[in-house]
């Protein structure tokens, strides 16, 4: 027998294959009717919305004064326009309920001059000048003097390549890292076609445009990691086209940069040294760099210390040895489209020595 | 004497004088930043002629849609009528022609000032 006050058991109902079954009757704490799936829908909208207000790749949650311009204007502008909202629902609930009687000749034309004409204008020309006078400071180069950041965007991946005030340019790929609190000048190119750099927590979006060079101010101000995204779409893989961007204290920056100034260190296990053997009688020298080898391919991303980055395959795939293995094995599958041939014929024992090695890469 | 009107003859084309005033003062501001930008500023450079010239467009620009607007407003006043003008009269549809003709001119000239803001906070060709 139930104990009272239990529920009977419920019914089943198509909602139990969604997803997000359950949001509805959390909110209203009883079984579901066929009323409550609009509140359900608009929970879902609500949890979908808000997802989007924080994480590593939100223009709502800033880390750089860019993206802080950005989101206050964002904020400014959804305010004001839920005020405009609330004022026509407004009038159009009075202009319902009004007696035909009281709305008079004279206040139709204040309505129709103030509210259809002067009205507009006045809130265009202030969202406009606004507009204007963000654009600017935004698009200002950084001082003389500062860390620039050459980045090429190619199908479909990142070529990055540091220009410290000092020092030679150092050349790496698929993720970048910033000092926290200086200006940092980007130098977009591409040798494709069009990609766009976007770095949401960072500030906005660059047009990387073969045969021109655009430029990009991001000034971060707290460290943390961040995800940046190709914003143009660019062939078929441009959704997976991502690269983690870390932003350190300016001394672990300047340590982390001299580290990858430095070539390759030499293999110090027999299974790494074969695996860099292997990687260089295969032929992945053709295309990749690994600074202190005979590799100085120039086609695909420089792999001197890959094993030190946060992903593979430009954002898509954790860095271990397991997704060495699938990346190099399964490459059109995890990216479709890519250049790099798949090398699945390899014996499993090969693809894990040159799995090991890349991954010693440190 | 009755006075001879254009119902249907230019007035219908002076309607669209304001709104293509507003369209060219556009593609000419436009097409001036673009040229100078490419062929004879870096990507950094001063837009100082453009500014000076887009300002000269703007002039004459304004000035094309007030005479436009003012004339459509000589129109709309024919005679003693009261809004709307929607009787089916030669009168009538002068005067619809014509405040129809002052309203988009209003409109055509608030839209060339917002073009025209550009170079007010824009100083380089970034």
């Amino acid at each position: 027998m139930r104990p009272p006050h239990s529920r009977p058991p419920r019914k089943a109902y198509y909602g139990d294959a969604h997803p997000f079954r359950g949001l509805g009757q959390l909110a209203a704490g009883r079984r579901p009717t066929p009323l409550m799936y609009p509140a359900r829908a608009f929970l879902f909208l609500v949890w979908f919305a808000l997802a989007g207000c924080s994480g590593i790749q939100s223009s709502l949650a800033p880390a750089g004064d860019g993206a802080h311009r950005i989101a206050g204007l964002f904020w400014w502008m959804t305010g004001g326009a839920l005020l405009v909202w609330a004022l026509m629902i407004w009038l159009t609930y009075s202009a319902f309920r009004g007696r035909a009687s009281r709305q008079s000749p004279r206040l139709a034309r204040l309505y129709i001059i103030g509210g259809g004409a002067l009205f507009p204008t006045v809130v265009l020309a202030v969202l406009l000048i606004h507009g204007f006078r963000m654009m600017p400071p935004l698009l200002a180069s950084a001082p003389e003097g500062s860390l620039r950041i050459a980045v090429s965007g190619e199908q479909w991946w990142w070529r990055v390549r540091y220009h410290p005030p000092s020092g030679p340019p150092v050349e790496l790929a698929n993720e970048i890292r910033l000092p926290v609190g200086e200006p940092v000048e980007f130098e977009l190119g591409s040798p494709d076609v069009i990609h766009s750099f976007w770095i949401p927590s960072l500030g906005g979006k660059m047009d990387m445009i073969p045969g021109r060079r655009t430029r990009l101010t991001l000034r971060a101000t707290r460290t943390g990691t961040f995800r940046g995204q190709c914003a143009e779409y660019c062939g078929t893989s441009h959704a997976l086209m991502a690269f983690p961007v870390v932003v350190m204290e300016a001394a672990d920056f300047a340590r982390w940069l001299e580290g990858q100034r430095q070539p390759a260190a030499n293999p110090a296990e027999p299974l790494l040294a074969e695996g860099r053997d292997l990687f260089l009688m295969n032929g992945c020298a053709a295309c990749h760099a690994i600074r202190g080898t005979p590799a100085r391919g120039r086609i695909g991303p420089d792999l001197t210390h890959v094993g030190s980055r946060l992903s593979l395959g430009a954002g898509i795939l954790p860095n271990d040895p397991e997704a060495f293995v699938r990346w190099i094995a399964e490459t059109s599958r995890v990216k479709p489209g890519v250049l790099m041939p798949h090398f699945g014929m390899l014996p499993a024992a090969e693809l894990d020595a040159v799995a090991a090695y890349l991954e010693s890469l440190q | 004497m009755m006075k001879s009107l254009s119902e249907n003859r230019e007035s219908l084309w002076r309607l669209i004088v304001s709104p293509s005033v507003w369209a060219l003062h556009f593609l000419a501001s436009y097409v001036t930043a673009a040229i100078w930008c490419a062929k004879f500023a870096p990507a950094s450079g001063s837009i100082a002629p453009v500014r000076w010239l887009i300002a000269a467009y703007t002039v004459a620009a304004l000035l094309a849609i007030g005479w436009n607007g003012w004339n459509g407003y000589r129109r709309h006043r024919l005679g003693a009528a009261e809004l709307p003008h929607d009787a089916d009269t030669p009168e009538d549809r002068h005067r619809f022609l014509g405040f129809a003709t002052a309203l988009l001119a209003g409109l055509s000239a608030i839209a060339v000032i917002f073009a025209a803001m550009a170079v007010v906070y824009f100083q380089d060709c970034r």
